[in-house]
């Protein structure tokens, strides 16, 4: 057995990894909507409804304001929050043109020319970011 | 009788198969990544795998959030590449071996997996990007793909070794199928990632590496690696190595790496892959016997 019996000790640990959201199932009921939207994007034709009124197009889906608010704002740190999900995100950033490099830096704090340097120079240390209660 | 002859760990970053289809691959900066691959294609050339059991996560592509097969296995005569946002990949359709799938999906069954069975699906770069690593710019795919999908997004994916043992499954169903076949187990995907949130861009090469050494000789001391690890240690998304797992599982008590390559970056990834042979020192040799098997162990 590699898991922990306890299911709640096992969520616990997943709060403690310093900028990490995990895609828990709190996190897949909370977004169920926000991530089949973004799966709507996988057609061509909703693509082109979706680029000619984005605010038209959030509006025939069941979700939040906060939601929708986030989603015209590209804010993804908020939209994980809100349960969306990277692998779903992907295919509104896609439709936006951008790599994945692009849309992950804006999560980051720092410019995307600043996050490819991090990355070219070999990534982010894990030193330091493992855990926020071990603050390593 | 079929046999495995080989197992396969490989990244799948999606980044490569663009790469490849816009004719970069030889780029400053992929040429370090794609010539990690040179040997692979050639050993593949000699190898000529009949089938390819293809253990791959979907990224919403084929499976949206109505439906979360923890493992599912793909039984049907072919698979379209999907359209993840951008258009489908211009890459041949996949074609499967839908009688050695079902044979295995009974059998796995009746080992007290419950598999999910797939007859019609699209599959992503998660399956496209590591045919086009092993394989290159084909016509038609040169082997026919058993995919195996397993949930590594929506938590919790299956354990470590959970996926050992469905690995060790798979080589008790493909070991009774009567035909002949020439049958290679891949896991793809994975090494450190991460993709969301603040601490995206987190790479370990320490551990990737380590977890590469454990994937030779007869340890089994990866099936005890809990999530929380991967997660802390190599990025939310570097959970996916768990699908190495299976390969691994698959291949018996010991193996034999004959080849191995790691490279950062790749896009937001590390990349990394491992050719291994079964080499279990016990009754049945299954090793493939053809002359790559005797090349060096390329560092």
């Amino acid at each position: 057995m590699s898991e922990p019996r306890d299911i709640h000790a096992y969520l616990a640990e997943f709060e403690d990894i310093p900028g990490t959201r995990v895609f828990t199932a709190a996190r897949a009921r909370q977004g169920y909507h926000l991530n089949q939207f973004a799966m709507s994007l996988i057609k061509p034709e909703n693509r082109e409804k979706w680029k000619a009124d984005e605010a038209a197009y959030l509006a025939e889906w069941p979700l939040s304001d906060e939601q929708k608010q986030a989603m015209l704002a590209r804010d993804y740190n908020r939209l994980l929050d809100l349960g969306g999900n990277i692998y779903f995100l992907a295919k509104v950033f896609s439709t936006d043109g951008q790599s994945f490099v692009q849309a992950v830096s804006t999560m980051t704090g720092v410019s995307v020319e600043e996050y490819q340097a991090m990355m070219n120079a070999g990534g982010r240390s894990p030193q330091g970011v493992r855990s926020k209660k071990d603050s390593n | 009788m079929a046999r495995i002859t080989a197992g396969v760990g490989c990244s799948h970053v999606p980044l490569l198969g663009v790469a490849h289809d816009q004719g970069k691959d030889r780029d400053a900066y992929f040429a370090p990544i794609f010539e990690g691959f040179d040997w692979t294609r050639e050993w593949e050339k000699q190898e000529k795998p009949d089938v390819v059991i293809l253990v791959y996560n979907d990224h919403a592509s084929a499976f949206d959030m109505k439906i979360i097969p923890t493992f599912a296995i793909g039984c049907g005569e072919s698979y379209k590449p999907a359209d993840e946002g951008w258009g489908p990949r211009p890459v041949p359709d996949v074609p499967g071996h839908p009688d050695l799938a079902w044979h295995v999906a009974q059998s796995l069954i009746l080992d007290e997996f419950d598999m999910t069975i797939i007859n019609e699906m699209e599959v992503d770069h998660g399956l496209t990007v590591p045919l086009t690593m092993m394989f290159g710019d084909v016509a038609e795919w040169p082997v026919k793909v058993i995919p195996l999908a397993v949930n590594v997004v929506t938590y919790p994916p299956p354990s470590g070794n959970r996926c050992w043992a469905l690995g060790e499954a798979i080589a008790r169903a493909v070991a009774s199928f009567p035909e002949d076949l020439n049958v290679q187990v891949w896991g793809t995907g994975g090494m450190s990632h991460q993709l969301q949130g603040p601490r995206a861009g987190l790479i370990n090469k320490e551990w990737d590496n380590d977890f590469l050494d454990g994937l030779v000789g007869d340890t089994d001391r990866l099936r005890r690696v809990p999530h929380i690890e991967y997660l802390r240690e190599t990025g939310s998304e570097g959970i996916e190595m768990v699908m190495w797992l299976i390969m691994r599982g698959a291949l018996g008590k010991r193996t034999t790496a004959i080849h191995r390559h790691y490279h950062v970056p790749c896009s937001n990834t590390a990349i990394g892959h491992i050719v291994l042979r079964p080499d279990n020192g016990e009754s049945l040799d299954t090793r493939g016997g053809s002359a790559a098997s005797d090349a060096p162990l390329t560092a």
